[in-house]
């Protein structure tokens, strides 16, 4: 009762017109940057971070989310038209979606992804609700050393989960604490890995890091392969209203997409990729009709946009009450709380209930506009598939420009931008997912605090992260997902045939 | 036909292993006061050395092994100079020219530049398409958000 009494005040707070405009042009925004190709939710809204200057941070954190939701439905229109995935939560969509596009169903594909993200969206939500004052009960017992083990757990979480090789993760997780130790360390004054330039003591802005892996990284990749396949859109054919056939088939798959795609996100492991393969593979075994799948089978395409949406949702959860953010776009929200003087964690529900239910309520209002927004103005995002690619990256690369140069004025903010674009292009171009780097940048600086502060609280003896229970089994967790998949491989690899 | 891929692998484990011997040095840089000698601020770092240094030996001993990336993994095909030298030279030109002749004009050269790698062949409209793209957005910056970007050349008009 007492959240729904909290859930309802977020209503008030959300339903304002200056923030209902907010969450409007969130979503609007959001939709174009997720159909637009190498644009994505973690980029758009390290670009848009100087507004934490000069917007409340409910205004800023309903833009983001609307943003951040957006994007997901856009990028199921790019990968369902273009079979480009836009992010690799997508690349289902992109198989089984792409086909029916090309068999004339891509109304149909693009209903049912919308429909699923909303049903899936929503139940997501509601989950959010609900399960989010049980965890910050339980969290408020949480200690350092436990925060410190949980920190752990999602960096290698994040690295081992995401992306194809652990040892790629890792590398990318700790290139990013690198990064987010450059500066002034605040408990001791002393400055870290500055290179003698003054420039580096507030340490890098967290917008030059991610616009420059994201914007100018994929920048240059797409352009040192710029020769090489040219996309081809399908146009939109048959109508977008689904026939009762695939509503059938439709709702089944939403649903379990939404219970899958939900606890994964909300899991301090998150990741969408998982749940979106999960859901794909429980579609394929339990439809009637298997032999479809791979050639545009409907449920292929609700069950995992749904379960993207919902673990989407779900990644909010450890955001919003533990301030462990487990994906790139949480991460930078994260910076934003930050550049607030708002610790998210347990805390933040009771000290910003107007700001946190608000965001919730948001949540609600944001996805009915997208699910308005995107079905009848489906031609409007087609068209902006079709902006050509010379003025597409060169906006792209103008934008990270400004973002960057604009917060500081220092042309060191520039190179350094470039530098980390490079970086970036190496990472594209050797397979080594970016997330965990932005992830490990902003928690690597709270990892640390915690640490060190636990350290102090057992005056230096480190055994403290194993003799507190929870932190220990943690930490095993941690250790097991590391090296589980490794001792599997080489156990296999060892064992003599059978024959 | 996996050696010439692997090469470039076997540099990038290289650089890895490279940048932990950076940090290391930079480690040992930091002064620390008896104090905190045991949770200072040289621990986290030490540990960001060791692991990127464990991580670069695992990618050189993948990379010498015929690497990471197999044929059909990615694309493999040779880089495109055309394309990225336009668009590295635009970057290059933008750090260059930004102080000096102010952001928007920076910008267009930038546009038209990277518009010219990924194959336009019209630069007078990119310059146009830049001018505006780079005159709004240094105008949604400055005057909305308030963020001062600096004047040059063609800010003083507005």
């Amino acid at each position: 009762m007492e959240t729904l009494a909290a859930l309802l005040h977020g209503f008030e707070v959300a339903i304002s017109p200056i923030n209902l405009l907010w969450a409007l042009v969130g979503v609007t925004l959001g939709t174009a940057v997720g159909v637009l190709p190498g644009l994505g939710p973690a980029l758009t809204i390290a670009l848009l971070l100087p507004i934490t200057y000069k917007v409340d941070a409910i205004g800023a954190f309903i833009l983001f989310a609307g943003i951040y939701y957006g994007a997901m439905y856009g990028g199921s229109t790019t990968s369902i038209l273009l079979n480009t995935p836009g992010e690799s939560a997508t690349i289902i969509t992109a198989i089984e979606g792409n086909r029916m596009a090309r068999n004339g169903r891509g109304g149909a594909a693009l209903a049912t992804a919308a429909i699923g993200s909303f049903v899936a969206g929503s139940i997501g939500i509601i989950g959010l609700t609900f399960l989010a004052p049980v965890i910050v009960e339980f969290a408020l017992r949480f200690g350092p050393a436990e925060y410190f083990a949980l920190m752990v757990l999602a960096f290698v979480a994040v690295s081992a989960v995401l992306g194809n090789s652990t040892v790629r993760g890792l590398t990318s997780l700790f290139f990013g604490i690198f990064l987010g130790l450059i500066g002034v360390d605040l408990q001791t004054g002393q400055p870290r890995f500055t290179f003698g330039l003054l420039e580096l003591l507030d340490g890098i802005n967290v917008i030059v890091v991610a616009v420059g892996l994201f914007a100018v990284g994929e920048t240059l990749f797409l352009a040192a392969r710029h020769r090489y396949g040219q996309d081809e859109i399908i146009p939109v054919r048959g109508s977008i209203w689904m026939t009762a056939e695939d509503w059938k088939r439709s709702w089944k798959a939403w649903l379990r997409g939404a219970a899958i795609g939900f606890p994964i996100g909300a899991m301090p492991a998150g990741g969408a990729e998982v749940p979106t393969f999960l859901s794909y593979f429980v579609e394929k075994k339990l439809s009637p009709k298997p032999e479809e799948f791979g050639h545009g089978a409907i449920e292929g395409v609700a069950g995992p946009e749904a379960a993207n949406n919902a673990s989407a949702t779900g990644v909010l959860v450890p955001m919003l009450t533990l301030g462990l953010p487990t994906s790139a776009t949480a991460a930078i929200m994260l910076s934003a709380f930050q550049s607030y003087g708002i610790n998210p964690g347990p805390l933040l529900l009771q000290n910003q209930p107007a700001l946190v239910w608000g965001l919730i309520a948001s949540l609600y209002i944001g996805n009915v506009m997208l699910l308005v927004l995107n079905l009848p103005l489906i031609g409007l995002w087609v068209r902006i598939l079709a902006i050509p690619k010379p003025l597409l990256y060169g906006g792209i690369l103008v934008f990270a420009t400004i973002g960057t140069y604009g917060i500081s004025q220092s042309v060191i903010d520039l190179v350094l931008l470039y530098l980390i674009g490079g970086v970036g292009y190496l990472m594209r171009r050797y397979d080594f997912p970016t997330a965990p780097a932005i992830i490990g940048m902003i928690l690597g600086p709270l990892a640390e605090q915690e640490f060190r502060r636990a350290m102090q609280v057992s005056q230096g003896d480190p055994t403290v992260f194993l003799t507190h229970p929870l932190s220990a089994t943690l930490l095993a967790i941690a250790v097991l997902v590391v090296a589980a998949p490794q001792v599997y491989r080489f156990y296999r690899r060892n064992r003599p045939p059978r024959d | 036909m996996r050696l010439p891929k692997a090469k470039g692998q076997v540099a990038l484990a290289v650089g890895v292993i490279g940048l932990a011997a950076v940090v290391w040095h930079q480690t040992t840089a930091i002064p620390v006061s008896p104090i905190y000698a045991r949770i200072g601020p040289t621990v986290f770092p030490t540990m960001v050395a060791a692991g990127l240094f464990v991580v670069g030996l695992m990618l050189l001993w993948q990379a010498l092994r015929g690497g990471w990336q197999t044929e059909e993994d990615q694309d493999q095909s040779p880089v495109d100079w055309h394309a990225l030298g336009w668009v590295l030279a635009g970057l290059v030109l933008n750090v260059a020219l930004i102080k000096p002749f102010g952001f928007t004009l920076a910008s267009v050269l930038l546009f038209a530049c990277v518009a010219h790698g990924f194959g336009s062949t019209r630069p007078v409209r990119d310059a146009a398409v830049g001018f505006v793209l780079a005159g709004g957005t240094y105008f949604g910056f400055s005057r909305l958000l308030g963020l001062d970007i600096g004047t040059g050349l063609v800010e003083r008009l507005f």
